[in-house]
């Protein structure tokens, strides 16, 4: 969120603004009058284009402060609600322009994107004016020194008057890159105020997880726990790589790409069954052992909308009844908590195995189906019924 | 034939003696390859006992590499190390080097890229199932009890999508199965495998499965067209993926209309490649490809 952007850019000694992040009208309105003057309410969501959506309002008093918090807090903006607004003083740009440090996939490096035509209006840019933007790569073994920084800056063309201090501020935006680990460091806009200065007014900064999870374990404070799905913040707490989608069919497999692609199995299947859709994404791993599977199932059991649990297990390196039996301790483990009908696909090693062992288990809620597509169809099949 | 690996490469594990290292050099042992060694620096100088076989640890890989002749690499050092351990086997001159650690920061990988940059090594991975010739060689974790030789060679994305394909066709075969990995960066693209393929006079005919992210899928499209004569059949995953989130690999994500698996999809059949809805509905596309021989 741009107040936790700002709070990073602040850390590596880019020129910003924090202003004051509130909860609550009345503390917007207290915030207004220590700041003084005209103020700007923020909506502070992981979403793009909130202006458009009319989280972003300029106060010109503190009375005014609090009635746009009050309408701002609780809104909706692409789906997530706004818990808090950022209140800061209003700074009219003089000229805004757009920055930006990213991954570049396709290039297997990094990449800087600048124009000084236009900060948040840079899409647009882009497409009616494209040599305005200005692409850079950069080698991620040399990083942006200071020759690279104003080789930047002057192919971006910035204002002679403002190059040095452009120079400098890019620099600290690659501290923040390469120091934070981020995949992507946004300003926009980067504002030119009155009496040339250059600020970073508003910003977004993305960061890497593998990387957060190896070196920054300061970066946990920026999860914002309660935006994110009651569940979602279950199966986390459980270990859980889970996703939660809107539909019925619950899924457990093991891999991320078998359990991507066995939602889209899944929803084929439903075109033949009412319509019915995969209810989340669940990577259970290499390790589905009886206790992995019941923590799966208790967090896909608990959610409402699923009507069915298709389990999608090839057996690589687990082996199949090590899978069945894990299923089989899952369902001992959530008792009469488990009323879901549960289709079982498994395959690879020890199959044999696996499929006997459920079969002894002859359970009334289990059925055990031989290939993928079957499964998925049956799956469908139950939670259309249900 | 084959590609990267075959029944002469001679492999070395780093970190070989952690839990995921002696766990998979076993199987590795079990699969046939020539596992001559492991590298940890505070174990140098004593043996392992894996899988029935005596391996001797040694401190860098460049003396594991002079005492054995090892021309492949197998990494499982844990994430926060892997960089370097990645180095210094380039500085040592490894051949091949299959990076299987999953949670590699990003920018490492990255430095790591740019590294190889003149270099003689090619990366696998990060993130990664590895490299198998059946009945020959496994750099990796892809159980070799799925299928034997053949004429498919399989590139893809994902671990677990591999084993279902191999799986699936395991009446047919295969030259070589890659697993490239679902990190955003990574050493060795469907491009590359692609080409091999392409250039092994065994393979008949070429599998590849992409998913969700980046514009890898939409690349190899342009590359088949212009470079690739033999048949390819195509999957992706991740039809069902909602924009902005990972699914599961680092890379997995659809960002606004980026990345989908639609256009993936689109660009494949575009080029002429039979793209399969299902897993199975993939197999069987290539079945007819090699009943049609």
């Amino acid at each position: 969120m741009e107040y936790q952007a700002k709070e990073l850019f602040a850390k590596h000694g880019v020129t910003t603004t924090l202003g004051e992040v509130v909860e609550t009208a009345d503390a917007a309105k207290a915030a207004a009058e220590k700041i003084g003057g005209v103020t700007v309410i923020k909506a502070q969501v992981k979403a793009g284009g909130r202006g458009k959506a009319g989280g972003v309002k300029v106060a010109k008093t503190a009375d005014e402060a609090h009635e746009h918090a009050s309408n701002i807090l609780g809104m909706e903006i692409k789906g997530l609600t706004v818990n808090r607004v950022l209140v800061t003083p209003a700074t009219p740009p003089v000229e805004e322009y757009y920055f930006s440090f990213l991954l570049d996939r396709s290039n297997r490096s990094h990449l800087c994107i600048a124009s000084v035509e236009g900060g948040v209006e840079i899409e647009e840019v882009a497409k009616t004016n494209p040599d305005a933007v200005k692409k850079i790569s950069i080698n991620a073994l040399e990083g942006v020194t200071v020759e690279k920084a104003t080789a930047i800056v002057d192919e971006a063309k910035f204002p002679a008057e403002l190059r040095d201090q452009a120079i400098e501020m890019v620099q600290k935006l690659w501290q923040v890159y390469v120091e934070e680990d981020a995949t992507l460091v946004e300003v926009n806009p980067l504002a030119r105020l009155e009496g040339d200065k250059l600020e970073a007014l508003d910003g977004k900064v993305s960061l890497d997880d593998n990387a957060s999870e190896v070196r920054h374990e300061d970066h946990a404070q920026f999860e914002v726990r309660e935006a994110a799905d009651a569940l979602e913040s279950k199966a986390k707490d459980l270990g859980l790589n889970y996703v939660k989608l809107d539909g019925q069919v619950g899924i457990i497999g093991n891999g991320a790409g078998l359990v991507m692609s066995t939602l889209d199995v899944v929803a084929y299947a439903g075109e033949d069954h009412g319509g019915v859709k995969p209810a989340n994404f669940l990577d259970i791993g290499g390790g589905a052992n009886a206790k992995v599977m019941a923590n799966g199932l208790d967090v896909i059991i608990h959610d409402e909308q699923v009507k069915s649990v298709f389990v999608n297990v090839f057996g690589g390196i687990t082996a199949c009844d090590e899978v069945a039996n894990g299923i089989k301790g899952a369902l001992e483990i959530l008792g009469d908590e488990a009323k879901k009908p549960l289709v079982v696909r498994l395959d690879g090693n020890n199959v044999e195995k696996g499929r006997a062992i459920l079969e002894e288990l002859n359970h009334p809620l289990v059925t055990v189906v031989d290939t993928m597509d079957g499964a998925a169809d049956k799956a469908a099949e139950l939670a259309n019924g249900a | 034939m084959s590609i990267y690996l075959n029944k002469d490469s001679k492999i070395i594990v780093q970190g070989m003696t952690g839990g995921m290292g002696s766990k998979h050099t076993t199987l590795m042992v079990e699969a046939g390859s020539n596992i001559v060694g492991g590298v940890n620096a505070r174990k140098a100088g004593t043996t392992v006992e894996l899988g029935g076989k005596e391996l001797p640890v040694f401190g860098s890989v460049e003396e594991a590499m002079k005492e054995t002749g090892a021309d492949v690499s197998v990494v499982f050092v844990p994430p926060a190390f892997t960089k370097d351990a990645c180095i210094e086997a380039v500085d040592a001159g490894i051949g091949l080097l299959v990076v299987i650690t999953e949670g590699v920061p990003v920018q490492d990988t990255a430095q790591v890229f740019a590294y190889l940059e003149g270099k003689s090594t090619r990366m696998i991975g990060p993130n990664c199932p590895g490299v198998i010739t059946p009945e020959e060689s496994l750099a990796g974790i892809t159980p070799h009890t799925i299928a034997g030789k053949g004429p498919i060679g399989l590139v893809s994305k994902s671990g677990t999508l591999t084993y279902q394909m191999m799986y699936e066709l395991r009446d047919y075969g295969f030259t070589t199965a890659i697993g490239i990995g679902g990190d955003p960066i990574i050493g060795t693209t469907h491009i590359d495998a692609l080409k091999a393929f392409e250039e092994d006079p065994e393979t008949e005919a070429i599998v590849m499965i992409g998913e969700i992210g980046g514009d890898a899928e939409e690349r190899a499209a342009a590359y088949i067209k212009d470079n690739v004569t033999k048949p390819v059949v195509g999957y992706v995953a991740g039809f069902t993926a909602p924009e902005g989130k990972t699914m599961g690999h680092a890379g997995a994500i659809v960002s606004g209309s980026s990345g989908t698996a639609q256009a993936k999809k689109e660009a494949l059949e575009a080029v002429g490649v039979k793209v399969g809805k299902t897993p199975s509905e993939t197999a069987q596309l290539m079945r007819e490809i090699l009943e049609s021989r």
